[in-house]
């Protein structure tokens, strides 16, 4: 059954909770795009360096759409520059999966695959959304999402089927970064509504495919899938940990110091 | 045979529509300069509110991609130089570019350029030819790098010729 026939956009998803949900996809690809582009100039290869800058880029492109979006729906004159540089961590309402530091880049790999394969069947899902904006950015979304799941799924399996050394460093940052997974599909009020208005997906049901993939490459790259952690770290309603608040100081830098500057 | 009268007909008669496709057909890509923007296919529509006011739909290639911007700007200075200093530009998401809106002669242009077009289909499957060999090198070619100087290409090297080349992803 097809939710979109069955439930119209509902007047229980308010224009508040719209945004609030909107805010949290453009969130987790600001940061996550703002933490990739500390590789650049650092990776272990030329090749990386260009992989890694252009998947940052790409999710900072999405984020913008997010943002904008964001805006209009809050109607408060926010533009996606004043929701990216001037907004305090608690606003932020990122996943803290994707606030973690980058580590080495076999770490780096471990979290953009987690990340990629949620990402991968979000989108995917709000093919059939009731929102049509969402629609709209996420059938852009998708198709680059594709290609940044390629690039690290390639790498995690090379690594974890690797030498000894680089299958215990993977090992060890998938066992570390496991326990931020839980967030992704542990609903809220928020995704109670969305889901309900036909906005966003099940989160268990998404939660069932996604681990479907994950269960496939971590097979392929001989790594075991660790145990599930009930804690849940609520990045989503502005509970981060204590990485978020250096990344917006570098990411804020500019704007807090000369306020309005533009260039 | 067509005279030179004829000819200055035809010129005559270009409408507001021939005239603005012809304008936006000299606006290069900054990215790819042989390329202008009507060949990349993201001008999706001219639209007109008044005679001197006409509203160009573009759509960005990639989210980020960071040309869109100097495009827009390239755009606005185009029209306003020829005449629509009051041109309005909008931003077209759906439905989403492909890189199988390039045109074919878009396609000819690239690999003379020395940029593999893309192939066909919108999945990112096979090989691309080496655009230097043309074809006698087909499939004997390996992938470098899945992300090259831009986020629209991938970079390969020719493994007959042993040149590097830039690939138009199919996206």
């Amino acid at each position: 059954m097809s939710r979109a026939s069955v439930v119209p956009v509902s007047v229980d998803f308010a224009q508040t909770e719209r945004f609030r949900y909107v805010l949290r996809l453009a969130d987790t690809s600001l940061i996550l795009g703002q933490r990739l582009s500390e590789w650049v100039g650092h990776a272990p290869a030329l090749e990386e360096d260009l992989g890694v800058a252009n998947i940052s880029l790409d999710l900072i492109g999405q984020a913008r759409m997010l943002l904008s979006y964001a805006g209009e729906i809050e109607a408060a004159g926010r533009d996606e520059d004043q929701l990216a540089y001037l907004r305090d961590q608690n606003d932020f309402c990122n996943l803290a999966l994707v606030e973690q530091p980058n580590g080495d880049f076999g770490c780096t790999i471990v979290r953009q695959v987690l990340i990629d394969v949620w990402q991968l069947e979000l989108l995917s899902w709000f093919d059939a959304s009731t929102d049509q904006r969402l629609r709209e950015i996420a059938a852009k979304a998708v198709k680059e999402t594709r290609y940044h799941l390629r690039y690290s799924s390639g790498w995690l399996v090379r690594l974890g089927d690797g030498t000894e050394e680089s299958h215990t460093r993977v090992q060890t940052s998938l066992n570390d970064l496991w326990k931020f997974t839980t967030e992704l599909f542990t609903p809220d009020e928020i995704d109670r509504l969305a889901e309900n208005a036909g906005v966003a997906p099940n989160l268990n049901v998404l939660r069932g495919s996604w681990l479907h993939r994950i269960d496939e490459i971590l097979n392929e790259a001989t790594l075991t899938r660790p145990d599930d952690v009930p804690y849940v770290w609520f990045g989503k309603r502005g509970e981060h940990t204590e990485y978020l608040g250096h990344l917006l100081s570098d990411m804020q830098y500019l704007q807090r110091a000369y306020p309005g500057v533009t260039w | 045979m067509v005279t030179m009268v004829d000819r200055v007909r035809l010129l005559d008669v270009e409408t507001r529509d021939q005239r603005v496709w012809r304008i936006l057909s000299a606006v290069a890509d900054p990215e790819i300069p042989v390329l202008s923007i009507v060949d990349l296919g993201i001008v999706r529509h001219v639209r007109w509110s008044t005679d001197d006011e006409p509203e160009i739909g573009l759509t960005p290639t990639y989210s980020g991609c960071p040309a869109t911007d100097f495009i827009r700007d390239s755009v606005r200075h185009a029209l306003s130089v020829n005449g629509y200093p009051k041109a309005h530009l909008v931003e077209v998401l759906s439905p989403p570019w492909s890189s199988t809106w390039i045109s074919e002669a878009g396609r000819v242009k690239l690999k003379d350029y020395g940029i593999a077009p893309p192939n066909c289909t919108t999945e990112a499957v096979g090989n691309p030819v080496c655009p230097r060999c043309e074809g006698s090198a087909n499939e004997a070619v390996e992938l470098i790098s899945e992300f090259g100087s831009t986020p629209c290409k991938a970079l390969y090297r020719c493994c007959v010729c042993l040149e590097p080349f830039d690939y138009f992803k199919p996206f």
